[in-house]
């Protein structure tokens, strides 16, 4: 019985700038932590009551962060042109290849995320319809790629702060695109724990398309749409 | 194996998918019995998860063996590539923004390398090397320094540690000085180092050039305190901190890369902002 397919998920382009943008951006974390380490202003405050401080002495001593400012700032130099061109690939290529079309959301994208939030609480039994991904993951890819644009932008400004100083006066100075830099960061990194959190739950056969491009589905010969 | 999809999900069928909206498409193969798509999966794992495995190894593992000295020298280039891609795309006509005078903060004191040991502010003296005409360094008095045109500017100093502080630089602009104790031909660089030679900064010559790179002598509305480099300075929003050397006690106009403190302990010798 003819009753499986196999479904094209990912291309190998998309799968070599995912795979390739893994450990670019656990560098650029990495260093970005080395040289914060240097002036480490931000925490989160409830009224009066520090509730958070990045970092804490425990933790920057347990990485073995202090007192490695020029390494960090070496090596933030030198993979920002690898990240950034990942990146810039990455773009273009999701708009030239028509993948735009799987991660972008549509004005009403916002009402069906929050169902498919709903959904996965188990608070609604119905899902909202969806190709590829679902809205709430249509957000979420959206959102990284622009967490990614902001943060080569605030990165600039803190980076030549005379020489496109009218890019650091966009961000409000360069005490404000440093905080957006970090905070940039800090959504890179709740994004990539939802996603890696998401990806366990979604299992096996969702994690090795992002490997081997491919899926293997149920025939559906209703909707489907042979090519291959 | 658990290959098989979770039955067809309970969609909410009302509602508009974004999917059809954006005419989303999926690629399907042939429909295939179980067994040659279960085959063709596992001849597809195995090829994909060799080559992903092969390159993080590759990577991990080129990484960890590249020498220190090879990083080292790596990390170096890059500086100094991102120094050229800086310069080619840097023009002296663009300013660093100024502010008022209510905007200036508390001014901050890091750092004392070559400032150590008993320093005679009244006996000092400026020697500038390489000028026109001569071969022996010219010394100049505070004074002579002062006679020149003063400029004032209200900037952003920026620390490469990360923070900044907004102060009131009062000096000669570099470029005045150079216009009066002209240097012989046109020199690539100029080197400054302190009076016992304990910290040297060198700088490119356009940066150096800047309107608003100055030879400071007072900072918000004082005379340099001995902590912040009296009786002369640098100050300059192009460059990092590390760069406007404090208590300067000699100038040299030069075609060599001069040395540099803190580049000689890891940091970027442009440090140009």
């Amino acid at each position: 019985m003819l009753s499986k397919q196999l479904e094209r998920k990912h291309s190998l382009t998309i799968r070599w700038l995912h795979w390739v943008n893994f450990p670019l951006l656990a560098m650029m974390i990495w260093s970005g932590m080395l040289i914060y380490w240097a002036n480490p202003v931000y925490s989160v405050w409830i009224g009066t009551y520090q509730v958070l401080k990045f970092f804490p002495q425990w933790f920057n001593e347990g990485l073995g962060i202090p007192f490695r400012l020029a390494e960090g700032l070496q090596l933030h130099f030198f993979f920002m042109w690898l990240f950034l061109v990942n990146g810039l690939i990455y773009v273009v290529y999701t708009i030239v290849s028509g993948e735009w079309r799987a991660i972008l959301p549509v004005p009403g994208s916002l009402k069906r995320a929050l169902r498919v939030a709903l959904h996965d609480a188990r608070i609604l039994k119905a899902k909202p319809p969806q190709g590829k991904y679902n809205d709430a993951q249509r957000l979420a890819y959206s959102s990284v790629i622009l967490i990614g644009a902001a943060s080569v932008l605030t990165g600039l400004a803190i980076y030549k702060p005379l020489q496109l100083s009218w890019l650091t006066s966009l961000f409000g100075g360069y005490q404000w695109a440093r905080w957006l830099h970090f905070w940039l960061t800090i959504g890179f990194v709740g994004f990539f724990s939802i996603h890696v959190f998401q990806v366990l739950l979604a299992g096996w056969s969702n994690f090795r398309s992002m490997i081997t491009g491919t899926e293997l589905v149920e025939a559906e010969a209703a909707q489907t749409e042979v090519k291959a | 194996m658990s290959e098989v999809r979770e039955p067809q999900e309970t969609f909410a069928r009302s509602e508009a998918n974004t999917a059809d909206i954006l005419r989303e498409r999926r690629i399907l193969s042939e429909p295939l019995t179980a067994d040659e798509a279960r085959r063709k999966m596992s001849a597809m794992s195995r090829r994909n998860f060799l080559i992903g495995g092969a390159a993080a190894v590759f990577g991990v593992l080129g990484w960890k063996w590249m020498s220190e000295e090879t990083k080292t020298a790596l990390l170096r280039r890059a500086l100094e590539f991102n120094e050229r891609v800086a310069q080619t795309f840097y023009k002296p006509s663009r300013l660093a923004p100024e502010f008022v005078r209510d905007a200036i903060t508390t001014p901050r004191v890091n750092g004392d390398a070559g400032m150590q040991g008993d320093f005679d502010p009244e006996s000092w003296r400026l020697s500038v090397g390489g000028l026109s005409g001569r071969s022996d360094d010219l010394t100049l008095t505070i004074d002579e320094i002062k006679a020149l045109p003063r400029t004032d500017m209200i900037v952003e100093f920026k620390c490469i540690e990360g923070w900044s502080m907004i102060a009131h630089f009062a000096g000669v602009r570099f470029s005045d000085f150079a216009a009066k104790y002209e240097p012989e031909g046109r020199p690539r660089y100029v080197s400054m180092a302190t009076p016992n030679n304990g910290y040297y900064v060198g700088w490119d010559v356009e940066s150096i050039m800047h309107p608003q790179t100055l030879l400071c002598y007072e900072m918000n509305g004082m005379p340099l305190t001995v902590a912040h480099g009296a009786p002369l300075r640098l100050a300059s929003p192009t460059k990092y901190g590390i760069k406007q050397i404090k208590r300067i006690g000699r100038i040299e106009f030069t075609d060599h890369r001069p040395r540099d403190y803190w580049a000689e302990n890891g940091y970027d010798w442009y440090a140009g902002l």
